[in-house]
C-alpha cells in the first residue's frame, strides 16, 4: 500500500468535453501496455503541485481490453483543494503524472442476470468501463444518465454508439428526472443496480431500494467524496511521535503522509475503510465525511478515516 | 537456474520421488522458531534470494515434469479436479496470463510466450507444447483457459470471485491437496471453506485474512507458507481417493519413519486478477521426507521440537495422530539440545 509501484504516465489528449469535465488520455511514460482492468476500477494520479502533492481518485472510463492508454475525466470543483484546478490549469498534452495501479470498489457482480446502472453528471465516468464489460460478456443492462442540461452530458457519442438503445438521457433543464420508483419496481430477480452521482442522488436511489425491499448485496454505489477543506488543527502520531500541523485547504491524511508517515489506504475518498485510524485523545469533535464508518462509530469519537475528514479540536492523538 | 528435470520420478505406486541435495538446500521450511502456533503471517510477494524457491513468481523446480505427469493421471481418473463456474470465464483467461506471462519472464529458456494483439503463441519446451490461440476465445484453445494453463504448472490454482464483500471459491485445478476437496468446496465463501480449521476463527484469523485480502492489489501480490505432513512422496491426498493413502498413516514406525513421514509444506501465493477483480490462490506442495529433512542439522533439531510441541488440536486437524510419536522419536537422536539459529536458513 506505498507508493513505490507507481507507473509514470504522459497526458496525450486533454479535450474540454463540457463547461465543467476535462477528458485525459495517459500512455506510460516508457511506452509499455498499461495493466488490464476491470470495468468501475479507479486509479489514485498523484500530482507534483507546487511545494504539495495531490493525490486525487479518478474512474477509468476507457476500454478494458485497449490498454495502450487509460482515460479519465475531470470536474472542476468549485471547493477544489488544487487537485481538480491542478488537472484543469496545469496539466496539458506532455505533461508526466504518476499514477497507482487500478483499484476496482465498484465492480459488476459476475452472477448479475440484468444490470442498471445509474449516473449523475461525471458520475458516468466508472459506468463507461462497466458498460464495456458487460456489452463483452453480452449480459443485459440499461444505462440511466442525469445531468443539468445537454452541454453537460459527457461522452454522449460513446454511450450512443455502444448503448443505443439501452441508455436514457434525463435533463435537469427539462424538468426530466429518473422515475426511481418505477425503475426499482420493475426489475426481474437477480438484477443489480449500481448508482454514481451526487450525494443527494445516491441517498435517494438507497432509501428508495431499501424501501422496496431490494438486498444491499444487489445494490452498488461510488461516490469520492473530495476532503473539504476546514479550520486548521494539531495532531500527534502516537506510535511514530511526530506532531502534524493541518492546515485549512490539505486533508488529515496528506498532512500525515507530508510528515513522513505512511497510511494504507484503497480510496482516498471515504469510502474502502483502510485508511480507518484509532483516535486514542480528543478535547474536541471530529468532522467525519465519510461514507464508511456506522453511526455508532461516528458518535464514539474513538475513529476516524483521516483521508477525507477532519477534528475541531486543540488536541487529537492518533494510533499511528 | 538451470534446472535438471526428473521426468521419471512418481508420486504413487513405487513412489520414486527423490530431493537431490539442491532441492534439499532449498526447501521451504515454514518453521522460524523451534514452535508452531497459527499467525498471519501473509508477506509481500517479491522476488526473494536466487535459488530459493520465491527467485521468482512462480517456481518451476526438477520435479516440474513429473508433477505435470501426475496432474494429467489424476484428472485422467477425475476429471472434477477442475471446476469452473461459468461467470469465472474472465477470471480464467487472467489466470492463463499470469501464468504464461511469469514462466516466460523468469524462465525464458524453458517457455515462450509471443503477443500480437489478442494472437497468443506459447511454447513449454519441457513439456513440449506449442499452442496459438486468440486470448479471449475459449473455443482456440484444447481445455478451458484455467485448465489448459494449470496442466502447466506445479501446485493447485483455486481462482476466487470477489463480491457482496466476500471470496466466493469459483473455479479451480485442484490434484495435489492436503485432504480437501474443490468439486466439494466449490461456491463457497471465504469462512465457509475454512471452517474446519480448529482455533483460528476464534483467534479471529479469518476476519482478518479476509479483510487484508478484499484489499489485495493488483501487482502486490502476497504469499504464505502452510505445512502438514504425508505419509510416502505422494502428491494427491484428496478425500475422494483417501482409500488409498489413509490406512497408509497406520504404518508407520520410528523405524520406517525416516523414509515414508514427509513435511509437506505449501507455499501459498495470491494475486488480484485484473480483468475480472477476483483472486487467486496457488497452493504449491513441497515434500521433503524427515531422511532427507535431517542432513539439515538445524532442521532435525527444530522439526523435531515443533512436532514434539504441537497443540494438540493441530495434531489432529493435520492428520498426525497415527504416527507423530513415531516421528518424534525418529527425529529424537538427531537433536542434541542445542541452540537453534533464529530464521530458516539451513546455516
Amino acid at each position: 500500500m506505498s507508493h513505490a509501484d507507481t507507473i509514470p504516465v504522459r497526458v496525450v489528449a486533454v479535450e474540454q468535453v463540457t463547461p465543467q469535465i476535462k477528458h485525459f488520455k495517459l500512455a506510460a511514460v516508457d511506452g509499455s501496455r498499461l495493466p488490464a482492468f476491470s470495468g468501475g476500477s479507479h486509479i489514485i494520479v498523484v500530482m507534483n503541485d507546487v511545494g504539495r502533492v495531490h493525490r486525487n481518485p479518478y474512474s477509468l472510463l476507457g476500454v478494458p481490453a485497449q490498454l495502450e492508454t487509460y482515460e479519465i475525466a475531470v470536474r472542476r470543483m468549485e471547493q477544489s483543494r488544487g487537485g481538480s484546478h491542478f488537472m484543469h490549469d496545469s496539466v496539458s498534452v506532455g505533461t508526466t503524472l504518476e499514477i497507482a495501479h487500478p483499484v476496482n470498489l465498484f465492480g459488476l457482480s459476475k452472477i448479475g442476470r440484468k444490470h442498471i446502472l445509474i449516473a449523475g453528471g461525471v458520475g458516468i465516468t466508472p459506468i463507461l468501463g462497466q458498460m464495456e464489460d458487460l456489452h463483452q460478456d453480452g449480459v443485459p443492462y440499461e444505462i440511466h444518465y442525469s445531468v443539468r442540461a445537454p452541454e453537460h452530458a459527457a461522452f454522449l457519442s460513446r454511450l450512443q454508439q455502444r448503448a443505443a438503445d439501452r441508455l436514457k438521457l434525463y435533463y435537469d433543464s427539462s424538468g426530466h428526472a429518473i422515475d426511481f420508483d418505477g425503475l426499482l419496481s420493475t426489475q426481474p430477480l437477480g438484477t443489480h443496480f449500481y448508482v454514481c452521482g451526487p450525494a443527494g442522488m445516491i441517498e435517494v436511489v438507497l432509501a428508495k431500494a431499501r424501501a422496496w425491499g431490494w438486498p444491499e448485496s444487489h445494490i452498488h454505489w461510488e461516490q469520492f467524496s473530495a476532503p473539504p477543506a476546514g479550520e486548521a488543527f494539531d495532531v500527534h502520531l502516537a506510535k511514530s511521535r511526530v506532531d502534524v500541523h493541518v492546515v485549512p485547504d490539505q486533508s488529515l491524511l496528506e498532512s500525515i503522509e507530508a510528515a513522513g508517515v505512511e497510511v494504507p489506504y484503497l480510496c482516498r475518498g471515504g469510502v474502502c475503510g483502510f485508511c480507518r485510524t484509532d483516535v486514542l485523545e480528543l478535547d474536541g469533535e471530529l468532522i467525519h465525511n465519510d461514507h464508511y464508518l456506522s453511526d455508532e462509530e461516528r458518535a464514539s469519537g474513538r475513529v476516524i478515516m483521516p483521508c477525507v475528514s477532519r477534528a475541531r479540536c486543540k488536541k487529537l492523538v492518533l494510533d499511528l | 537456474m538451470n534446472v535438471a528435470f526428473k521426468p521419471d520420478e512418481t508420486f504413487r505406486g513405487d513412489f520414486t520421488f527423490r530431493n537431490t541435495p539442491e532441492a534439499i538446500r532449498r526447501f521451504p521450511l515454514p518453521f522460524p522458531e523451534d514452535k508452531y502456533m497459527y499467525s498471519v503471517n501473509i508477506e509481500a510477494h517479491r522476488p526473494g534470494p536466487l535459488g530459493s524457491v520465491v527467485e521468482f513468481a512462480i517456481d518451476v523446480d526438477e520435479h516440474y515434469v513429473a508433477e505435470c505427469r501426475e496432474r494429467a493421471l489424476v484428472l485422467q481418473e477425475d476429471p472434477l479436479r477442475f471446476q469452473a463456474l461459468p461467470h469465472m470465464m474472465s477470471a480464467q483467461w487472467d489466470c492463463l496470463e499470469l501464468i504464461m506471462e511469469s514462466l516466460a519472464r523468469d524462465y525464458p529458456q524453458h517457455f515462450t510466450l509471443d503477443r500480437q494483439g489478442s494472437q497468443w503463441a506459447w511454447t513449454n519446451r519441457p513439456l513440449g507444447i506449442q499452442q496459438s490461440f486468440t486470448f479471449g476465445d475459449p473455443a482456440t484453445l484444447p481445455q478451458q483457459p484455467l485448465e489448459y494453463i494449470t496442466r502447466q504448472v506445479q501446485g493447485d490454482w483455486v481462482v476466487m470471485d470477489q463480491r457482496e464483500g466476500d471470496l466466493w471459491a469459483e473455479a479451480g485445478m485442484v490434484t495435489t491437496q492436503a485432504d480437501w476437496s474443490l468439486n466439494f468446496d466449490v461456491g463457497m465463501s471465504f469462512k465457509e471453506w475454512h471452517g474446519p480449521v480448529p482455533l483460528a476463527h476464534e483467534m479471529g484469523v479469518f476476519d482478518r485474512a479476509l479483510k487484508y485480502l478484499l484489499g489485495l492489489r493488483l501487482n502486490e501480490p502476497v504469499r504464505r507458507l502452510n505445512w502438514t505432513m504425508t505419509i510416502n512422496p505422494r502428491l494427491d491426498t484428496s478425500p475422494e481417493t483417501y482409500h488409498r493413502w489413509g490406512p497408509d498413516r497406520a504404518t508407520i514406525t520410528p523405524q520406517n519413519a525416516g523414509d515414508k513421514a514427509h513435511l509437506r509444506v505449501e507455499l501459498q501465493g495470491l494475486w488480484r486478477l485484473p480483468r475480472s477483480n477476483g483472486i487467486v490462490f496457488s497452493v504449491r506442495g513441497y515434500l521433503i521426507s524427515m531422511r532427507e529433512l535431517v542432513t539439515v542439522p538445524k532442521w532435525a533439531r527444530r522439526v523435531h521440537r515443533v512436532l514434539r510441541d504441537l497443540h494438540p488440536a493441530l495434531v489432529d486437524y493435520k492428520g498426525l495422530t497415527r504416527y507423530r510419536d513415531a516421528v518424534v522419536e525418529y527425529l529424537a537422536p538427531f537433536d542434541d539440545g542445542s541452540p537453534t539459529s533464529p530464521g530458516t536458513a539451513p546455516e
